[in-house]
C-alpha cells in the first residue's frame, strides 16, 4: 500500500500486537481469583510511573473518578494518557502528573473549556497529538481486535489528521484515500461500572461508550464498582457481561465512585461542586487548594465520601429520575 | 409578537433546517434545543443521535452533555461510540450539527488551538466528535453565535473539522465521503449556504433588521451574496414558550 501522506504527531505509545499477544499469554491471570482490593493496592501495584493509561467512560458520566483521585494521591508520574475527558483528566493536568497527550476533547461541555489543559499545553510543559473522537476510539478498537490498525474514513483532508500520527493510503481495493489509525494499547485502563463480582465479570447500564473496546486494549485494568454482586446473579444474565474476569486484574468497591459525575439510573451530576472546581481551576493556586481538600485531604473514597455528605448524596441519588 | 434573544432566534432558525423522519448528529448546546424543538412542532419522528450511544431519545430533559443520561432517557438503543461513528460512516446521518472558534469561506471549522499548534496561543478541547460529524453527515449545518471578523476568516489556524477544505472536489479528492459537506451556516445575524459551483459560503437571509451590507462587512472573507436575499422568520410565540417552559426551564442555554 502506498502512504500518501503520513501525520506528523508523536506516536507515544507505538503499537506491538505481537507484544501485547505475549503479555496475556504469560501476563494475565485466568484463574478464578479474587480480585477485590483497596483501591490503593490496586493503583500502587498495577500503575506505575511513566505508564500509558486510560479511563472510561468520560468526565461527568460514568468516569473512575475514586481511581484517578487514587492515582493523584499517589503522585504516579510522567503519565502519558489518552486525553477524552473533563474532570479525570483535569485532576491530573492540576497535579502535574502528566507527561503527553493524546487528545480528542478535554473541556467541559456546558460550562466552557479546561483552564487546566490551557495551562499545561500553552506553557509546554505537556506535549500533545490530536485525534477525532471517533478516531481515538478506533485506535481501541484495532488493539481490541488484536490488529496494528484500522482503516477509517475520518480525519482526512485536515489539520487533525496532519497532527496526528496516523497515515492516509491508497486503499487496495478501491484505490480512495484512507486513514489508517495505529491501534492504541493501554498499560493500564482505568473503568467504573455498575456491577462488577470478586472475580471482574461487569455490568454497565445504559450507554456503553467505550467500555467494550478500552477493556479490551488494556494491559492491566482495574475496574471500580458502584456494587459487588455475587457470581450467581452474573451467571444468570450472562449477555449482561460487558467484560469478563479474565481482562481484569483489579476489583475495587467504590459506591459513589463516579462523583462528582453521574452514574446512570443511580445518582446524578453534581453540578454544584463541578462548576465550584472549574472556577477554582483558573487559579493555579486555588486549584491545588481544590487537590489538597478533595484529594490528598482524603486517605482514601470512604473518607472522601463522608467530606460530600450523605445529605448531598442523597440529593443526587433523588435527581436522576427513573428509567 | 414576544421579545426574544439572539439564542432563542438561532434554535428556532436551526430547528427549522430540519425535516421529520430523519436523524441528526446533536452535539452540547444549540444543537440539542434545536432538535428537541423539532421533535416537539415540525419533526416528531426526527432520530437524535448522540456520539457516545444515546439514540432516539424522548429529550423531554435537556442533556448537558453528550453521555449524559438524558441522551438516552426513554430511547430506542443505548449502544457506543463505535456503534454511532460507524453508524454515521455508513450513510445513515443525515443532519450534523457543528460550531467553532473560527471558520472559513469553504465552511471549514477550528476548534483546536488558536496560534501555532504547540505550544499554542491558546489551546481549545480539540475535535471531539465533530470530525466524524463533518465528515459522514451528508448535510452539516454550522451554528456560529457571534458573526465578526474575529471568527469570519480568510484561514483559519488549524482546520480540525473538514468543510470543502479547499473548494469543489477537494473533498473527494481527500477520501471523505462523497455527497457530503456543510449545508447552512446559522449565525446572530443571518443564514448562509454554500454556492454549489464554487463551494464558497454565500449569504441567503438576514434576520429582521440587519442588512445584507452588514452581513458582508461583518464576514473576514469575501461572502458571496445571492440575487435574492430573505428574511428569517422570527420565533414563534408558540417556539419561544416551548422553549422556555418545556426545553430549558432552568435557563441553561437561552
Amino acid at each position: 500500500m502506498e502512504v500518501i501522506e503520513s501525520g506528523i504527531g508523536e506516536l507515544f505509545q507505538p503499537p506491538d500486537p505481537d507484544g501485547f499477544r505475549e503479555w496475556v499469554r504469560t501476563g494475565k491471570n485466568t484463574g478464578m481469583t479474587d480480585k477485590v482490593m483497596s483501591e490503593q493496592e490496586a493503583v500502587s501495584r498495577l500503575v506505575q510511573d511513566g505508564d500509558y493509561i486510560g479511563t472510561e467512560l468520560y468526565g461527568t458520566v460514568r468516569a473512575p473518578m475514586s481511581l484517578v483521585r487514587e492515582v493523584v494521591r499517589q503522585g504516579k508520574k510522567h503519565l502519558r494518557v489518552a486525553g477524552q475527558g473533563i474532570h479525570e483528566i483535569d485532576l491530573l493536568l492540576a497535579a502535574d502528573l502528566v507527561d503527553s497527550l493524546d487528545i480528542t476533547y478535554v473541556a467541559w461541555e456546558v460550562y466552557g473549556i479546561s483552564a487546566c489543559l490551557r495551562r499545561a499545553v500553552e506553557s509546554g510543559r505537556v506535549k500533545t497529538t490530536d485525534w477525532s473522537n471517533g478516531g481515538i476510539t478506533w485506535r481501541f478498537k484495532a488493539a481490541a481486535m488484536g490488529v496494528p490498525f484500522l482503516p477509517v474514513r475520518a480525519m482526512l483532508g485536515t489539520d487533525t489528521f496532519k497532527h496526528s500520527a496516523s497515515k492516509v493510503v491508497a486503499d487496495p481495493f478501491t484505490g480512495k484515500p484512507v486513514c489508517l489509525v495505529p491501534a492504541l494499547f493501554l498499560d493500564v485502563g482505568l473503568i467504573h461500572v455498575h456491577k462488577a463480582d470478586k472475580y471482574g465479570n461487569c455490568r454497565v447500564e445504559g450507554i456503553s461508550g467505550f467500555v467494550h473496546e478500552m477493556a479490551r486494549a488494556s494491559k492491566k485494568l482495574i475496574v471500580s464498582a458502584e456494587e459487588i454482586v455475587p457470581t450467581e446473579e452474573i451467571r444468570r444474565y450472562p449477555e449482561q457481561t460487558v467484560i469478563p474476569y479474565y481482562l481484569v486484574d483489579a476489583v475495587v468497591e467504590a459506591k459513589y465512585g463516579s462523583h462528582p459525575g453521574e452514574m446512570c439510573y443511580r445518582y446524578w451530576r453534581d453540578g454544584e461542586h463541578l462548576q465550584s472546581f472549574l472556577k477554582d481551576s483558573k487559579d493555579p493556586d486555588k486549584a491545588k487548594a481544590y487537590l489538597d481538600k478533595w484529594v490528598y485531604g482524603c486517605s482514601d473514597h470512604a473518607a472522601y465520601v463522608e467530606l460530600v455528605g450523605a445529605d448531598r448524596l442523597g440529593r443526587l441519588e433523588s435527581e436522576i429520575g427513573g428509567r | 409578537m414576544a421579545n426574544y434573544n439572539e439564542s432563542e432566534f438561532l434554535i428556532c432558525l436551526a430547528a427549522k433546517l430540519m425535516s421529520d423522519r430523519t436523524t441528526a448528529f446533536v452535539g452540547t448546546g444549540i444543537p440539542m434545543l434545536a432538535a428537541a424543538l423539532a421533535k416537539r412542532t415540525h419533526a416528531p419522528d426526527l432520530v437524535s443521535v448522540f456520539e457516545f450511544g444515546g439514540t432516539g431519545a424522548s429529550l423531554e430533559k435537556l442533556p448537558l452533555g453528550v453521555a449524559d443520561s438524558r441522551t438516552f432517557h426513554r430511547a430506542v438503543a443505548a449502544s457506543g461510540i463505535c456503534d454511532i461513528m460507524e453508524t454515521a460512516q455508513r450513510g445513515f446521518i443525515e443532519y450534523g450539527f457543528l460550531g467553532g472558534a473560527q471558520i472559513d469561506a469553504y465552511g471549514n471549522l477550528n476548534t483546536t488551538v488558536i496560534g501555532p499548534y504547540w505550544p499554542p496561543k491558546v489551546r481549545l478541547p480539540g475535535s471531539g466528535g465533530a470530525n466524524e460529524v463533518g465528515s459522514f453527515c451528508w448535510k452539516t449545518i454550522i451554528i456560529m453565535r457571534q458573526h465578526d471578523h474575529k471568527r469570519f476568516l480568510p484561514k483559519i489556524d488549524f482546520l480540525t473539522t473538514p468543510g470543502y477544505l479547499t473548494g469543489p472536489g477537494a473533498r473527494e479528492a481527500a477520501g471523505l465521503p462523497s455527497g457530503t459537506g456543510p449545508f447552512r451556516v446559522v449565525t446572530n445575524l443571518a443564514l448562509m449556504d454554500f454556492e454549489p459551483e464554487s463551494k464558497r459560503m454565500r449569504l441567503i437571509a438576514v434576520h429582521p433588521g440587519v442588512t445584507a451590507e452588514q452581513v458582508v462587512a461583518a464576514t473576514g472573507f469575501e461572502l458571496l451574496v445571492a440575487d435574492e436575499v430573505g428574511v428569517n422568520p422570527e420565533p414563534t410565540d408558540k417556539e419561544l414558550k416551548l422553549l422556555r417552559e418545556e426545553i430549558d426551564p432552568d435557563h441553561y442555554y437561552i
